[in-house]
């Protein structure tokens, strides 16, 4: 292919993309991150959507749960082994720390940290989520595999607490992401979240822990209350 | 006796291995919490994490490689458990030796390598930066480690003329004093010494620590894929103190005296790491290098003239 043709085609390109620009629709991406046509270099020219990698854009589906005594094997098994990922996102999360310590010690309730979001089935949000975060949490949730729980900690998450007027925080956490236990207390101390814990687990072994197939059920509807306090979105619409 | 008891028999060593290999695994936890004034997990932990690991319903994938790591690492383990005997009954084609052979310490040798490879092919098909870090601190302690493990494999190979596991347990009978422990005490230290990097725990750890913010390979892997490589961790670990009780603590002559010298061998990790914090990796790799090595190198020395 010559230069010539080359430089052709990428004119056209950049003609097409400007006339794109002037009719398009509010968008979520950063423009770089839009999806687009690039030229390879032997000449042919390729779609390209960087924010969507192989597994991305597909839509939760909801994982019906298995038949009877097995299942209530497998929530037993899922109750006594709770993995909560290590992330806090507001002042709760000093009120995490504690319970590794011999004085709460949640290993014998079988809660471990874990520091990756694959291998966690427990989130809590520790408090206040800024706008900032809740991307970041959504973006964490969906990658955490099915079936997962989410732990609401202090009062902000359940009507804003004492940020109820903040113009960075959200006020209640489960427009966004179903919650499957509230702590409230402003701060709740160690303790109430050990009971916490053990409420998660009742929750589970009578298999009524089934919010991530709630989020799937109600896809859209999460997606339009996030989209509507996140600007700068910027990335999948689900996060596998 | 026909080929498929003998199968069977194997297949039963292999469900001892895995569930001792949790137990112990537990066992570990366990102490590390009364060390630090807590109750700790409950001892039935490891077998609730694997339920619920390949319980979970959604798994993601990466590609082919993304399945083969943890089978190769689960074949790992499950091959050093297939050529290593396990109780000297005096026969070499007894019920418990499994499918040992002359030159099994050689094949032994590369399936403790060949495991780590496989997650190191795995994780490296995620395709997340961690992984890759994580990986590259795994193989340069575990180069490090191998190292002076063969000088004193080599050492022992050479004292006794053989590349069976099962002569050079044979030759180790008939009394304490006959332990390679005692008839060639540099190996012997050099695979205590180096044995602590083997087993992975602390102050060798930094590779696999889930508090480190890299948790190393195994970051992406998820649900059954995890699952796979924790079975495979537990066998790898009873197998490779079972290995060193071959070779320096002249074997086991029934399943209570293997159980009893594993957890014992097992023992020494736990307590090295339960008085030493963790070592960064040029620390344990510098480590590596001097006492052990040169230990090892003596080990042969001694042996080669």
């Amino acid at each position: 292919m010559s230069e010539k043709d080359m430089n052709y085609k990428v004119s056209q390109m950049l003609k097409r993309s400007e006339t794109n620009v002037s009719n398009a629709k509010k968008s979520f991406v950063r423009p770089e991150d839009e999806e687009r046509e690039v030229v390879a270099p032997d000449g042919s020219i390729m779609k390209v959507n960087p924010i969507y990698d192989y597994f991305s854009g597909k839509r939760p589906e909801e994982e019906k749960p298995k038949n009877g005594i097995v299942e209530k094997f497998l929530n037993w098994a899922r109750a006594e082994s709770i993995w909560v990922l290590g992330f806090g996102t507001g002042c709760g999360s000093i009120e995490i720390p504690p319970l590794v310590t011999p004085r709460f010690d949640m290993f014998r309730f079988g809660v471990q940290m874990r520091p990756t979001p694959r291998q966690s089935n427990a989130f809590i949000i520790s408090g206040y989520l800024s706008v900032k975060t809740l991307k970041r949490v959504i973006r964490t949730y969906e990658q955490m595999p099915s079936p997962k729980y989410i732990l609401a900690l202090g009062s902000c998450t359940i009507n804003g607490g004492m940020y109820y007027d903040s113009y960075s925080t959200i006020n209640r956490l489960d427009k966004y992401i179903p919650v499957d236990v509230y702590i409230a207390g402003c701060m709740p101390r160690p303790e109430a979240l050990l009971a916490g814990f053990m409420k998660l687990k009742e929750l589970i072994k009578a298999g009524k822990a089934e919010k991530a197939n709630e989020y799937a059920r109600n896809f859209d509807e999460y997606k339009a209350n996030q989209k509507k306090i996140i600007k700068d979105w910027n990335m999948p619409d689900y996060n596998w | 006796m026909t080929v498929y008891v003998k199968f069977g028999y194997t297949l039963l060593g292999l469900l001892i291995v895995l569930n001792w290999g949790f137990l112990m695994g537990a066992t570990f936890r366990k102490i590390g919490a009364r060390v630090a004034g807590r109750y700790g997990i409950p001892f039935y932990q490891p077998w609730l994490n694997l339920l619920k690991n390949i319980s979970t319903r959604t798994t993601i994938t990466h590609g082919v490689m993304y399945y083969i790591g943890p089978v190769f690492r689960l074949t790992g383990g499950v091959g050093l458990f297939l050529f290593m005997p396990m109780v000297f009954t005096g026969d070499p084609a007894g019920l418990w030796t499994n499918y040992s052979f002359e030159g099994d310490l050689i094949l032994i040798l590369y399936f403790q390598v060949f495991g780590m490879l496989g997650m190191a092919l795995g994780a490296g098909q995620g395709g997340h930066p961690y992984s890759a870090m994580g990986i590259a601190r795994g193989l340069a302690q575990h180069a490090a480690v191998e190292l002076p493990l063969t000088l004193a494999f080599l050492s022992i190979a050479i004292q006794y003329d053989t590349f069976s596991v099962y002569k050079i347990v044979e030759a180790q009978q008939g009394g304490m004093m006959n332990w390679v422990l005692f008839t060639n005490p540099f190996a012997a230290v050099t695979i205590i010494l180096a044995m602590l990097g083997a087993m992975g725990h602390s102050p060798f750890n930094l590779v696999k620590a889930p508090n480190e913010i890299l948790i190393g390979p195994a970051t992406e892997f998820e649900g059954t894929y995890l699952g796979f490589m924790q079975s495979a961790g537990s066998i790898l670990h009873v197998m490779e103190a079972v290995l060193f009780m071959n070779l320096v603590f002249g074997g086991a002559t029934s399943w209570i005296e293997l159980i009893v010298k594993t957890f014992l061998i097992y023992f020494w990790s736990v307590f090295v790491g339960m008085v030493f914090p963790r070592f960064k990796i040029e620390q344990s790799v510098t480590w590596f290098f001097k006492v052990p090595l040169l230990l090892g190198f003596l080990a042969i020395i001694i042996y080669s003239f």
